[in-house]
């Protein structure tokens, strides 16, 4: 079998006294979808912060195996190397597409930033690409030179995801992606982030409050309490048999709900 | 020597040679041979309080001041030409601090001081062309913080640059930056070449003149050294284009200068003349002879 | 023929003999002395040496008269002088704890040891006008003060409030040179030496604002005004050869600290902590709004959110000197013509555009 494709160790964070997370161990393989869900409070941002690079971890290391198969930490990488990696080989979806999006910038320019940052130059090109992207996160070709200011919170959110995979990364990181989505809206975005997920063979560490988009979504699930991972495991096995008292807990919730 | 320099006998008494102290001045030179080092580095510098307004050209002045030597011929233009009234009293300035020949003609100075143009006489080596620089961050209006852009900078991430000239193509089919147009120095840096129209951009690529750009207020000083590439920052499939006038100069009949627009009467009338007043002045100069 | 007209150097000259017959005004009407206007102008004074940073009352008033009584042309000719003077080094630290002072107040205790002074202010004056001003007056003699028993001694408030831990430790002098902004180029983050070297150079109108600002809730920081003190103090100079502080004379200094509520950190207990405003003369207002925003741009280093204007650091030390303002404002003022061919050639060539779209567009309904 491969190594995984990134691997944490230890990572472990404190904002003053509190520790936000605390140790935690954590493996992602290709192609493979991970769901870290808990309650707000639990570490999950902040954990996925870290593994993003945006936060330093207090203690602890993330190792990554590049594209040429070398393993390295992320740690030993210069900011240059890690700011390319970022835009290459990962995607960051986040839960508000404002802070994902250049909210004035059109659909199209927003989904060929990435390509013009490595180098492409080709206008006709580039475009060629966006139109493409668009039409595979289901936006209307009619609107590539409308900024997504003028979209809905679902359209912005398929655009966040367009404008992530259009380097094709292996690895994309999602926090929260349906939150304050109507029902319907969502339904359709689990469903998209689904297709293209299995299609593209993405690795994807998704964070989520919701049990339910977890289920839908992800292969494995890690439950986090008060910083600590309290329990990992395939989905359904975790879902329909927790062992820990708290992800009982978690699961009884819902369903009472 | 020519009949247009004028030159005088000595510098204004109680001030040092081109005002500033010569502590100042090693320091603006030190800060001038790291921008040669590093072509289109932005450089910081502890840029002084001048006698003119920021915004006014105190980055050039203090600049011009650093490299001034007695054996100069300064020339100051605003707006291609040398009888604007910022150019003049830049020019009277130099004349009565350090004593300095003056001149209007290209070919004659040493030093050029300038503001929003680059003379249409090709420059030569051994001259030096001083710009005046108002914003020096080409990345400024897309990222607006000091410790961001400078990253960028380091990163040589430029990808945003890119996206601004994309959104020009597909608004309006073409790149709708006309002055201040970025460039890429040395295949490392972009820099701004200050607000010149692009009609200039190139005569700054494989330019035997040296370069350099002072932005007094922002505090920054950038260089490129002769016969260095300048390329200003295209598509493949939407190349780099300049200005085009359909009518020749109305002065001197010159085609392939850049052109002011001259409002005649108050009913439409228009006529076009050259913006660099020394090589105009000098072609009717010719013609009358 | 046509002779393009760019101004010139005569009409430069001309400008400028009207510039000086506009500044005497009135002949008619006695003209101003220095000296008047350093005695009876006082706090404008001041204001010009403050963010002019050169004390010179007599260099002051003169800017002013040349300057018409324009502050910031006058703060602009102080600057400009300023740069050209040679520079022997830096006097030893003021000592504003041994202040002859004229004015010292504290919100946060009704008394202390000195006592709370009032001196000269506007304050509890009602703003009426003083007609009997257009008329030349002598002024009564100020009433004496009873001498109090504890005068003299004048300890600073936030020297009472460190004996017990309750406000943040003044930083010691650890022998590191401070930075000159003036000298150097600000590289960001700046420290809080540079900050405060900015904001006492800082127009005193955007100060103000940006410390109002904060009290209305953009960067909020519960603030106290711990002291103002107003007075003279002793500068002394080291001179490197002698080896020992040699006193060159006194100058009069305004003195702001705020005491400011501190919730406490990680690393750091519940206490008061300080903002600081220092200002030549007399220039309250002045130093107050520096003592505010000084702490609100400490909010990074006290692990505070960083999201208001007055926290941010860029943005208030980028546009807080009012000669960087108001040059490249009026910078405008400069003929932009070459630029504006070129903006009126794109505007031109994108109406054609926008016209031949419509057209086709018309032509292609009549068509259907």
């Amino acid at each position: 079998m491969s190594p995984p494709l990134l691997s944490a160790h230890g990572l472990t964070k404190a904002y003053g006294s509190r520790l936000a997370c605390a140790g935690i161990d954590l493996d992602v393989t290709e192609g493979e979808v991970l769901a870290i869900v808990g309650e707000s409070g639990s570490g999950k941002s902040t954990l996925l912060s870290l593994l993003a690079g945006e936060l330093a971890p207090d203690s602890g290391q993330i190792r990554y195996r590049m594209r040429d198969g070398q393993v390295r930490s992320l740690a030993d990488l210069g900011p240059a190397e890690l700011r390319r990696l970022m835009r290459t080989d990962w995607g960051f979806v986040r839960q508000d597409a404002r802070q994902g999006l250049r909210m004035a910038v059109s659909a199209g320019g927003n989904v060929g930033e990435r390509l013009m940052g490595l180098g492409e130059r080709h206008y006709g090109r580039i475009r060629g690409q966006a139109l493409d992207w668009l039409g595979r996160v289901e936006i209307d070709a009619g609107r590539v030179d409308d900024p997504p200011s003028q979209f809905s919170g679902g359209m912005r959110q398929r655009l966040q995801i367009a404008r992530n995979l259009v380097t094709a990364p292996r690895l994309v990181l999602m926090d929260e992606p349906t939150s304050g989505l109507d029902v319907s809206v969502q339904a359709r975005l689990l469903d998209l982030i689904r297709r293209l997920s299995a299609e593209l063979g993405l690795a994807v560490v998704i964070v989520t409050h919701d049990l339910a988009v977890a289920r839908l979504l992800s292969h494995r699930i890690a439950v986090m309490r008060a910083g600590r991972v309290i329990e990992t495991g395939l989905t359904d096995r975790v879902l329909d048999d927790p062992e820990h008292a708290y992800t009982q807990l978690l699961v009884a919730s819902v369903l009472a709900a | 020597m020519s009949a247009a320099i004028a030159q005088r006998p000595e510098s204004e008494p109680g001030y040092n040679f081109a005002y500033l102290d010569e502590g100042t001045k090693r320091m603006i030179r030190r800060a001038i041979l790291k921008a040669i080092a590093v072509p289109g580095y932005q450089v910081p510098f502890a840029s002084r309080e001048m006698p003119m307004p920021y915004g006014w050209g105190t980055g050039g002045v203090q600049v011009t001041a650093a490299i001034l030597g007695r054996s100069d011929v300064l020339k100051v233009i605003d707006q291609g030409a040398d009888d604007t009234t910022n150019a003049v009293s830049i020019r009277r300035f130099f004349a009565k601090t350090s004593g300095v020949a003056t001149t209007t003609r290209t070919a004659e100075a040493t030093v050029i001081q300038t503001r929003h143009r680059i003379p249409e006489t090709p420059l030569t080596e051994g001259q030096t062309l001083v710009y005046q620089v108002p914003i020096p961050e080409p990345l400024r209006f897309l990222e607006p913080r000091e410790t961001e852009t400078r990253q960028l900078h380091a990163l040589a991430e430029y990808g945003a640059m890119h996206v601004k000239l994309y959104e020009d193509i597909s608004r309006h089919g073409h790149i709708a930056t006309t002055y201040a147009y970025p460039v890429e120095v040395a295949g490392r840096y972009v820099m701004d070449p200050s607000p010149t129209p692009k009609f200039d951009n190139p005569k700054m690529d494989d330019c035997p003149a040296l370069q350099l750009f002072g932005a007094g207020r922002e505090r920054r000083i950038y260089a490129v050294p002769p016969y260095t590439r300048v390329r200003s920052l295209d598509f493949e499939d939407h190349p780099f284009r300049v200005q085009a006038f359909t009518q020749p100069c109305a002065l001197c009949g010159a085609r392939g200068h850049y052109l002011d627009e001259v409002v005649t009467d108050d009913s439409g009338g228009r006529m076009f003349i050259c913006s660099d007043t020394d090589i105009c002045e000098t072609r009717v100069a010719e013609a009358a002879r | 023929m046509y002779v393009a007209v760019k101004g010139g150097e005569a009409a430069i000259d001309n400008a400028h003999r009207l510039l000086a017959e506009a500044r005497r005004g009135d002949q008619a009407v006695p003209e101003l002395s220095v000296a008047q206007i350093r005695e009876q102008m006082a706090l404008l004074v001041d204001r010009v040496m403050t963010e002019g940073s050169l004390y010179d009352p007599d260099l002051a008033a003169l800017a002013l008269k040349q300057a018409r009584g324009d502050v910031v042309e006058a703060v602009f000719l102080v600057r400009a002088y300023r740069t050209t003077l040679p520079r022997f080094g830096a006097s030893a630290p003021v000592d504003t704890g041994a202040m002859a002072v004229e004015r010292r107040i504290s919100a946060t205790f009704k008394d202390l040891p000195g006592g709370q002074v009032l001196g000269p202010t506007f304050d509890y004056t009602h703003r009426l006008v003083d007609f009997a001003l257009a008329a030349d007056t002598v002024s009564e003699p100020a009433a004496e003060a009873e001498p109090r028993a504890d005068a003299g001694t004048c300890p600073r408030v936030t020297d009472l409030l460190a004996q017990d831990g309750l406000i943040e430790p003044s930083p010691r002098d650890d022998g590191t040179p401070v930075g000159d902004l003036t000298r150097e180029p600000v590289d960001y983050p700046a420290d809080r030496a540079l900050r405060l070297q900015a904001l006492a150079r800082g127009d005193e109108g955007f100060v103000l604002g940006l410390a109002y600002s904060t009290q209305r809730g953009y960067g909020r920081t519960h603030p106290f005004v711990g002291e103002i003190r107003v007075g003279t103090v002793a500068v002394e100079f080291v001179p490197e050869e002698l080896g020992f502080a040699v006193p060159l004379g006194r100058v009069r200094l305004t003195e702001c600290q705020m005491v400011n509520q501190f919730k406490g950190s990680g690393a750091a207990p519940p206490q008061f902590t300080r903002g600081y405003g220092l200002s030549f003369g007399q220039s309250e207002r002045k130093a107050m709004a520096m003592a505010l925003v000084d702490r609100a741009l400490r909010a990074e280093e006290l692990g505070e959110p960083v999201a208001s204007p007055a926290q941010d650091q860029e943005f208030v030390l980028a546009h807080c000197d009012s000669l960087q303002a108001t040059g490249f404002v009026e910078h405008l003022k400069l003929p932009h013509y070459v630029d504006f061919q070129a903006e009126l050639e794109l505007v031109r060539r994108l109406r054609a555009e926008f016209e031949r779209k419509s057209d086709a567009v018309e032509m292609q309904e009549a068509a259907e």
